[in-house]
């Protein structure tokens, strides 16, 4: 990647509605644009597709989120077990030592504290946040990504990216904006 | 609008956002209270009444580790009193906010969207205050780690057969579950106060809380799947939060709280106090920020009916631990039902009922769903309450368990009013700041709606 950084990091097209840019999206995957980004006020459903995302990748925070479930109800029960049974050993009557009925609301607890930080952990970290500097940013009209605007980026990286080419494209699909992305390395 | 959507009448159902709204207006409307509105005379006011009230509970917090737990009204046979009577409360009201937002949210409920934010605040806020109570009422608190497993040099392990660790653990998962919930929801809006911030102190605030958050759709989609899976976490979680809340009494062997109705009957009547605080905050909230075009007439009409249904189960409940008193015939559980309609603390009894089972019958009709004043005052009512049958369960069965020598009366300290005062203080201090430091309403949810219901007028022309 680093070999072909180059201070364009690719253009921007700006569009007033989702129906659009979801229409944009599509069809630039369907000219051959590999490394593309759509930028979004709101969730809107068949993007994340339209930009090649999708197959296992796309559903890894789903995984995570099992394995931590799965670890936090294993350390859950494991620690009850290991300190009712094994550390610290009171007999009671001479009831079982492992009285796994009593251990059941703890090792819930713990799977859904587990699966649930994994959650969201691993969303902010397979999505690389917290990032303060994306190139985006450079882009004044931006700012409406997050208010009522959608944007789709073709980025410089894309072998099929054309300064002139793509910009034309992306007019043609009825963008109102065409910005260059600029990154400041 | 899809057919289905359409009432049996062929009539429109009411929107649930005022029509006429953009993307661009909800965010203005709702990052305008943040962003540019100056803090008015009445915010100052409240803040500052508030916030004494908050000094009110520190003295009454600081006194209580100076002098320890005999300044309030428990003494054996009543050792629980104000604190867990407080400390039920408080969580119970807390599950509304989980509700609305997750299992609302599973459910595809539309009208869950402009309300789920500051009702997840609520149940923070609300999770907050419950948790300060078994905290300063173990006596010595400094030692309260003592409750987390961790390995001490003495070598000694918490039990975990008692229901009292389950709590510690309950608790404090929903604590945190709640928290990064209400967090996940957030981080959009808060790159959406970034990019519309114009001082530069706000700017650095929320760009930094938003993390760099851009709205690419590989966000979009992680964060769908991990808010989605959020959801489907908290739902149990809440039911299980308030069901080892209810094995605290269940488990034990005083008459009244050895029953299995407990933890649906918990559950239920969490969530009624907990939709009776919504209401109780939304009301006033609408008003102060003219908010109505999102809070609709409607929203609050449907809160009335969960209400309604969720105070039906709560009556359930009462009948059922009458019936099964006297249908298990045992002698001590007869006893106590008994006790609740003629002992000491009948006047108790009698209030609940009248607050909890009688005044909200008024709920099946539209006229008072529909009228605000009505339904604030009805609020108001519902949460005390759900305070007093809290006070019944505690002490009415510590009061007269099974030996009349071991007997005794309880009567609240002028600390333990002033810790509960206190608290409702905290609480409400803290939503005060909250709605003026953080969007009240989620904004990127509003704009989804806005988009749904903008497709509902395409599809019908």
């Amino acid at each position: 990647m680093s070999e072909r950084r180059s201070l364009l990091f690719g253009l921007m097209g700006e569009f007033s509605t989702p129906e659009d840019l979801l229409a944009a999206a599509k069809k630039a995957r369907e000219a051959g644009y590999k490394h593309i980004e759509a930028y979004t006020p709101f969730p809107i459903e068949g993007l994340s597709d339209a930009v090649g995302f999708r197959g296992f990748r796309s559903n890894l925070v789903a995984v995570l989120t099992l394995i931590g479930g799965i670890g936090g109800g294993l350390t859950g029960f494991g620690l009850q077990y290991w300190v009712a049974a094994i550390a610290y050993p009171i007999n009671i009557g001479g009831r079982p030592l492992n009285s796994w009925p009593a251990f059941i609301p703890v090792t819930f607890e713990l799977t859904v504290l587990g699966a649930a930080t994994f959650a969201v952990f691993s969303m902010l970290a397979l999505n690389k946040l917290p990032q303060p500097y994306h190139p985006v940013f450079n882009v004044e009209r931006f700012s409406h990504a997050s208010t009522d605007k959608f944007f789709l980026c073709i980025e410089a990286r894309d072998p099929k990216f054309d300064l002139v080419e793509s910009s034309k494209f992306l007019q043609s699909m009825h963008a109102q904006h065409v910005n260059e992305v600029k990154d400041e390395e | 609008m899809s057919g289905d959507e359409k009432l049996p009448g062929g009539h429109e159902p009411e929107p649930w956002i005022e029509p006429g709204h953009t993307y661009a207006s909800v965010t203005d409307k709702i990052s305008s209270v943040v962003l540019t509105r100056p803090l008015g005379i009445g915010w100052l006011l409240g803040f500052g009444f508030l916030f004494s009230i908050v000094m009110v509970l520190n003295l009454a917090i600081g006194w209580l580790f100076m002098k320890g737990v005999g300044i309030w009204g428990i003494n054996i046979p009543i050792g629980w009193g104000f604190a867990i009577v407080n400390f039920v409360w408080w969580i119970g009201i807390g599950h509304a906010g989980t509700l609305i937002s997750a299992i609302l949210y599973l459910l595809n409920q539309k009208w869950r969207t402009s309300i789920n934010r500051f009702a997840e605040a609520m149940t923070l806020f609300a999770v907050a205050c419950a948790g300060l109570f078994p905290l300063i009422h173990t006596g010595r608190p400094w030692m309260a780690y003592y409750m987390f497993p961790y390995p001490s040099t003495m070598g000694i392990w918490p039990q975990f057969r008692s229901p009292l660790i389950w709590d510690v653990f309950a608790v404090s998962t929903y604590g945190t579950v709640s928290l990064l919930f209400w967090f996940v929801g957030l981080l959009p809006d808060l790159a959406t106060l970034r990019d519309r911030a114009k001082q530069r102190w706000q700017q650095v605030i929320f760009g930094m809380l938003s993390m760099g958050w851009r709205g690419s759709a590989r966000h979009w989609h992680r964060y769908q799947v991990a808010y989605l899976l959020l959801a489907g976490l908290a739902t149990p979680l809440v039911l299980s939060v308030h069901t080892v809340v209810s094995f605290d009494f269940a488990t034990g062997i005083v008459p009244g709280w050895h029953t299995t109705i407990f933890p649906p009957y918990f559950v239920a009547g969490a969530i009624y106090s907990g939709f009776a605080m919504v209401l109780t905050l939304a009301i006033p909230m609408r008003k102060a920020y003219g908010m109505e075009g999102f809070i609709t007439l409607r929203h609050l009409e449907q809160m009335a009916k969960v209400m309604l249904a969720t105070g039906l189960i709560v009556a359930y409940g009462y009948f059922i631990e009458f019936f099964m008193a006297f249908y298990s015939g045992n002698k001590f559980d007869v006893f106590l039902a008994k006790q609740r309609l003629h002992g000491p603390y009948a006047p108790f009894y009698y209030a609940l009922i009248l607050c909890n089972i009688l005044t909200p019958q008024l709920l099946w009709f539209k006229k008072v769903r529909r009228n605000i004043p009505a339904l604030f005052v009805m609020s108001l009512i519902i949460n005390i309450g759900m305070w007093l049958e809290r006070f019944v369960i505690v002490v009415i069965s510590l009061t007269r368990d099974f030996m009349p020598s071991a007997w005794g009366r309880y009567s609240a300290t002028v600390w333990d009013y002033a810790t509960f005062v206190g608290t409702l203080g905290l609480f409400t201090m803290l939503i005060f700041l909250f709605v003026r430091g953080l969007p009240a309403i989620a904004i990127s949810e509003m704009r989804e709606l806005v988009h749904q219901e903008s497709h509902g007028d395409e599809g019908h022309q």
